[in-house]
């Protein structure tokens, strides 16, 4: 019992994530196979997105529907920063994490006067005006999207030019990520967060207002997606509103439902196994979400308890 | 002579087109044990979701340590100062006992109290500290609810049905975590059944019938005068 929730600290799923993670970067870097290196810098950037996602719905109870609007947020920071010359990593991500969390605070405290399916779709509504804004950005590529100046720069040096490079920040980034929202939910903060989730009015009757923990939530939330959006940006050195497309937060839902929403590994399982679904059964056929969707079921029908059930087991959601 | 802890004056409420409450009055002192009584129905469990502005109140006023709160939402009502133990308990189901606990506690005001200290009032609690809230029986769920309200450090502990559906050894332990609190001078407002212990424990009841305050007195009161009960409680 001890060692389990040993195992299950926040430190120690990180550094298993990112050790994971960086086993199969040192694999694909002696093969030199930049395809497996390019696809793990999108596979942890991707992860990032979901564990974010996964923070609102598993622990704070919040289904957002709209996780693509702040991730594409973050990716139109890298674009937007680089065309005015800025291309530091240590500006860029602080950018893209504060455009994104500006973003998710100020539709947030529309959004949390809703609950429920209301929330769900006034997320979605909101990440498709985001999409739309983008669109009609013509000097930023508007409906087609533009390549980014170059990718970024760390401390001045191009390091993010090789797949390795970017991959090694992407998966740095998750594992900080990982380790950071473990502690936020494992805190008093992230007490009250899963308290209300589990009853709302209870919460408010022991003298506790909901509505700032969660708009603070979202916002935490929102700025790790624009991390994952900036990171995308750098690898496909292209941002479009595509980013945006509603579908991707279809997506993410997917992945955190896949992974289990009971721990926000869940959301790193989620990604992986939807990126390498798509890696594996996209090269057969463009119909792969066929497959997906086969997944979906099957995990919902082994009651929905996510592939980390299926795995190590566990006795609640 | 202070404000009294809280004060209801002619406070009326309902759900949708039935009014429940019609001019409910009573008043609950620092350091006093006061009983709710009355039959099913007669507006108990109203009255306290009122209070606790969880139902809006209609008319009248709800007064808390002199200020007035009628309208507020529960959050400020409950910090104010009022620990509620909810009827069913509803103790969230997906936390630990501890995670129960700390969740929406104030350390650091009123009378003080900690993990520790609930502990020493419910060992039991300890022992199960890491279970989770539905893998506890029915009176450990309602020493964590208790415990949860004393977290908050209110000044006054508001119980709906305190030992309801409770084995009766449970009830028992129940019964003293309450006089020991009395005795610690917390201020107690409790609805329950179990007459014989409510006489033992509290300094003061208010009976209701149909929505509206129908008897208040002490407990020597109620002992001198046992045609009380069979008019109002008895079924």
């Amino acid at each position: 019992m001890a060692r389990m929730s040993r195992l299950r600290s926040p430190g120690a799923i990180a550094l298993l994530v990112t050790l994971g993670f960086l086993a199969a970067l040192a694999v694909a870097y002696v093969q030199d196979s930049t395809y497996w290196m390019a696809t793990l810098a999108r596979m942890a950037a991707l992860a990032l997105s979901a564990v974010s996602l996964s923070f609102l719905v598993g622990q704070a109870g919040l289904v957002s529907f709209g996780h693509a609007a702040p991730v594409g947020i973050g990716a139109y920071a890298v674009l937007i920063a680089g065309e005015f010359g800025v291309r530091e990593v240590m500006i860029v991500l602080p950018l893209a994490f504060a455009a994104a969390a500006l973003f998710s605070a100020l539709t947030g405290a529309i959004a949390l006067r809703t609950r429920g399916v209301y929330f769900i779709m006034i997320t979605l509504a909101f990440a498709q005006m985001a999409f739309y804004v983008a669109a009609s950005l013509s000097a930023f590529g508007g409906d087609d999207g533009m390549a980014i100046a170059g990718r970024s720069t760390f401390l001045g040096e191009r390091i993010l030019r090789r797949d390795h490079g970017l991959a090694l920040l992407a998966i740095g980034l998750l594992g900080v990520g990982l380790f950071v929202l473990g502690r936020v939910t494992a805190s008093k903060f992230g007490l009250v967060l899963r308290a209300a989730r589990d009853n709302e009015t209870r919460v408010r009757a022991l003298g506790l207002a909901t509505y700032g923990h969660r708009l603070a939530a979202l916002a935490l939330a929102g700025g790790v997606a624009g991390l994952s959006g900036a990171l995308l940006a750098n690898q496909a050195e292209f941002v479009s509103p595509s980013y945006m497309n509603w579908h991707v937060s279809g997506q993410a839902i997917v992945m955190v439902a896949l992974g289990g929403a009971g721990h926000l590994v869940g959301g790193v399982i989620g990604a992986v196994a939807v990126t390498l679904l798509d890696e594996a059964i996209g090269h057969y056929t463009e119909y792969w979400k066929l497959g997906l969707g086969l997944v979906v079921v099957g995990a919902a029908l082994l009651r929905g308890r996510g592939l980390l059930r299926r795995i190590v087991g566990g006795q609640h959601d | 002579m202070s404000a009294p802890l809280i004060a209801l004056e002619g406070v009326e409420a309902g759900y949708g087109p039935a009014q429940v409450l019609f001019g409910v009055s009573f008043a609950v002192n620092a350091g006093e044990v006061v009983t709710l009584m009355g039959r099913n129905g007669m507006g108990k469990s109203t009255t306290l979701r009122t209070l606790f502005g969880l139902l809006p109140a209609r008319a009248g006023r709800i007064l808390i340590n002199g200020a007035d709160l009628t309208g507020a939402p529960p959050h400020r009502i409950a910090s104010a100062g009022l620990g509620y133990v909810p009827e069913g308990r509803q103790i969230f189901p997906r936390l630990t006992v501890e995670e129960n606990l700390v969740a929406t506690a104030s350390p650091g005001r009123g009378h003080g109290w900690t993990l520790a200290r609930v502990y020493a009032l419910f060992p039991r609690l300890e022992e199960r500290r890491r279970n989770m809230g539905p893998e506890l029986s029915g009176g450990e769920q309602q020493m964590l609810a208790i415990g949860r309200a004393l977290m908050t450090n209110p000044d006054l502990l508001v119980l709906d049905e305190a030992t309801e559906g409770l084995a009766p050894v449970i009830r028992a332990d129940i019964w003293t975590a309450l006089a020991a609190l009395r005795a610690e001078g917390l201020a107690i407002l409790v609805v329950d059944k179990n007459l014989e212990a409510l006489l033992r424990l509290a300094d003061r009841h208010v009976v209701m019938e149909a929505g509206r305050v129908t008897w208040t007195g002490s407990t020597a009161e109620v002992q001198a005068d046992p045609s009380l009960i069979t008019r109002y409680l008895e079924v």
